[in-house]
């Protein structure tokens, strides 16, 4: 068994809420959003792990944390064996070849002012990936024709505005491979792109882990999506993760209440299809103040008792590693 | 008679560098009871269709032909005056894209939809609309004692059903309903949707529903018309095009949506991208990115064809 690229453990990220001068004075209570609160997983080599979950359930925040652009609360984070949580500026930046990050609105995360050459040669300067111009040179081109923009030059000299989001995602694809680094977070790569195009920016970031052999953080809503793209998925809820398992088993055989109500709550491409009813109500609670115990308690139709209530569930292994955080199974 | 009555309507917005053929000769009809889904990539022409319906194109947006029949009557040629006071909001009304912007945050919920009722019914009474509004509130599932608050105390999907609430202040005849499921999440989404669903019941409702999310057109609509820059490339009822989709367009569209009940697949795409509609391209508007095309394609419109009674196609391949 290898070891794994990426591991956290108990990972927390707790954001301070700003209160006004008197309500600071009257109570001494401080007051967080726990975005993210308690979350463990490894990602292997080459792995495609799936994080999907409602907006607010925290899977940004894990994907910053874990390419260190945020500091977290408490917990640990493993990079190929070494701990990364707590290292300074200056430590992490020879790190920074290693792990890279693709947002999700390739409309604001491409500078206006560079050309596509300039946006793909910065990190190579900067992470000091090569050492002649010429070198530069073809690192950026070739990796121009990796993502499909070819032919290179092109595409070289031109400036976002001159892209589609399409081509737009394709540089910030570009971006992020161009160092060969060892684990990327995508944060909804493909939410902001039409369906047509969506299909080929995830083909394109398929062949390019495999090619690179690179681990992956998919980070998404789309279930139905990351069914067909990930190895494995993660259900996050109100900053926890709910379940774990290989994305088909996940999707076929869900076992958390949560997960079973998202799954039937995607809607089907197929006008024959008939879904269950939804049965859960209402929306995520706020994560200043989330439920005790379990923390889906309030919305679960199948809520067991004071159990739910009163005490965080464990993880439970059913087999075939799928992992779930529910009182239901023992 | 259909309810609404859309045919041949074209429109065109006027820009420095020419005219943008956003739309053109898009034929439609809704009956009561029964949603239609627009469907599309961006900029393929399915809001301008809306906004034509209503005449609220922007300045420099015109209809240039067409007729758009609703009771009986033409609202290309109707005047403003006549509009307001028969057709928007009365007749047919429109649920705006991106429920988190379209409401007025300054104003509570109900000041905004008694507004609009006092605005197109100029007899009704404050206190008449005001014990509208929380009729409406019940009709979708809001609370009616929340009807004062403001926009911000409401959550994304209680934002949705206000809109949806607005949209139904005077009793429409035709629901349009831009993206409605964007911007939510899935559970939430799921939630507003069997809400159209069953309103359009309750009501009798015709609806359209635009969205680029052919997943979301599949759960509420009963016929479907697929567009490809600025026409209508294929149109009928949404199970024949679901199971044997005729147009390249239609077909790749479908499989680029993946199902989350079928076996794991690889995606599968459209390669290019749409056209500028500055300059559409001759002949089929699809032609350059259609892995069938044909000579006759880059030289001749396809026309909409009938190739069973409740499907039409326009493709040089079906003949």
């Amino acid at each position: 068994m290898s070891e794994p690229v990426v591991k956290v453990e108990n990972l927390k990220k707790w954001f301070p809420v700003k209160v006004g001068l008197v309500r600071s004075l009257i109570s001494r209570r401080e007051l967080y959003v726990k975005a993210v609160d308690g979350v463990s997983f490894a990602i292997k080599e080459g792995e495609i792990f799936g994080l999907a979950g409602e907006s607010g359930s925290g899977k940004t925040t894990t994907g910053r944390m874990l390419v260190k652009l945020i500091e977290p609360t408490d917990g640990k984070i493993y990079f190929l064996g070494k701990e990364i949580t707590r290292l300074s500026d200056e430590e992490v930046k020879p790190l920074r070849r290693q792990f890279q990050i693709v947002f999700q609105d390739p409309y604001e995360s491409l500078n206006p002012r560079m050309t596509v050459g300039d946006i793909l040669s910065e990190p190579l300067r900067l992470l000091n990936v090569v050492e002649t111009e010429d070198q530069l040179e073809s690192k950026v081109r070739e990796i121009l024709s990796d993502v499909g923009l070819v032919p290179p030059e092109e595409f070289l000299f031109r400036y976002p505005h001159e892209l589609s989001g399409g081509q737009r995602q394709r540089v910030a694809t570009a971006r992020a491979f161009v160092v060969n680094p060892k684990f990327i977070v995508a944060d909804e790569p493909v939410s902001m792109l039409d369906a047509s195009v969506r299909a080929e920016i995830l083909k394109l970031m398929l062949s390019l882990i495999e090619k690179y052999n690179t681990s992956f953080l998919y980070i998404t809503h789309d279930l139905a999506l990351s069914k067909h793209v990930c190895d494995k998925i993660g259900i996050m809820y109100l900053g926890k993760l709910m379940e774990v398992a290989e994305s088909e088993e996940l999707v076929n055989n869900p076992l958390h209440p949560y997960t079973k109500a998202l799954i039937n709550a995607v809607p089907i491409p197929d006008p024959t299809a008939r879904r269950g009813d939804i049965v859960i109500k209402g929306e995520i609670p706020s994560p200043i103040n989330p439920p005790s115990g379990c923390r889906f308690h309030t919305r679960c139709p199948q809520y067991i008792g004071d159990i739910c209530r009163s005490k965080e569930p464990e993880w439970t292994n059913v087999g075939k590693d799928h992992l779930v955080a529910c009182h239901l199974y023992k | 008679m259909p309810l609404l009555s859309v045919h041949e309507l074209t429109t065109y917005y006027k820009t420095l560098r020419g005219y943008v053929r956003a739309v053109e000769n898009v034929s439609l009809d809704v009956e009561k009871g029964e949603a239609l889904g627009l469907a599309g990539e961006s900029g393929c022409g399915k809001t301008t269709v809306a906004l034509s319906l209503l005449r609220l194109l922007p300045s420099n947006g015109e209809i240039l032909k067409g007729k758009i029949l609703y009771n009986g009557k033409d609202v290309v040629e109707m005047s403003e005056a006549d509009l307001r006071k028969e057709v928007r909001w009365k007749g047919i009304s429109l649920i705006f894209q991106g429920a988190m912007n379209a409401l007025n945050p300054l104003y509570t919920i109900e000041y905004q939809i008694v507004e609009a009722i006092r605005i197109h019914e100029k007899s009704v009474s404050k206190k008449e609309a005001k014990d509208r509004v929380r009729k409406l509130f019940e009709l979708v599932g809001l609370d009616p004692s929340r009807a004062k608050n403001y926009p911000h105390e409401f959550s994304g999907g209680m934002k949705q059903r206000a809109m949806i609430a607005m949209a139904l202040a005077c009793n429409p005849d035709v629901l349009i309903a831009d993206e409605p499921g964007t911007a939510l999440d899935v559970i939430v989404q799921a939630q507003v949707l069997k809400l159209i669903r069953s309103l359009k019941e309750k009501l009798n409702l015709g609806v359209i529903v635009i969205s680029h999310d052919l997943s979301i057109i599949s759960e509420i609509c009963e016929k479907l018309a697929v567009m490809y820059a600025g026409n209508v490339v294929e149109i009928g009822d949404v199970t024949k095009l679901f199971t044997k989709p005729l147009h390249p367009y239609t077909q790749g569209l479908i499989s680029a949506f993946p199902n989350i009940r079928e076996e794991k697949r690889k995606m599968e795409s459209i390669p290019g991208s749409p056209p500028n509609l500055l300059n559409p391209p001759s002949g089929c508007r699809f032609n350059p990115r259609c892995k069938y095309a044909m000579e006759i394609c880059r030289k001749e419109e396809p026309q909409l064809k009938e190739v069973s009674p409740s499907q039409f196609v326009a493709c040089h391949l079906v003949r």
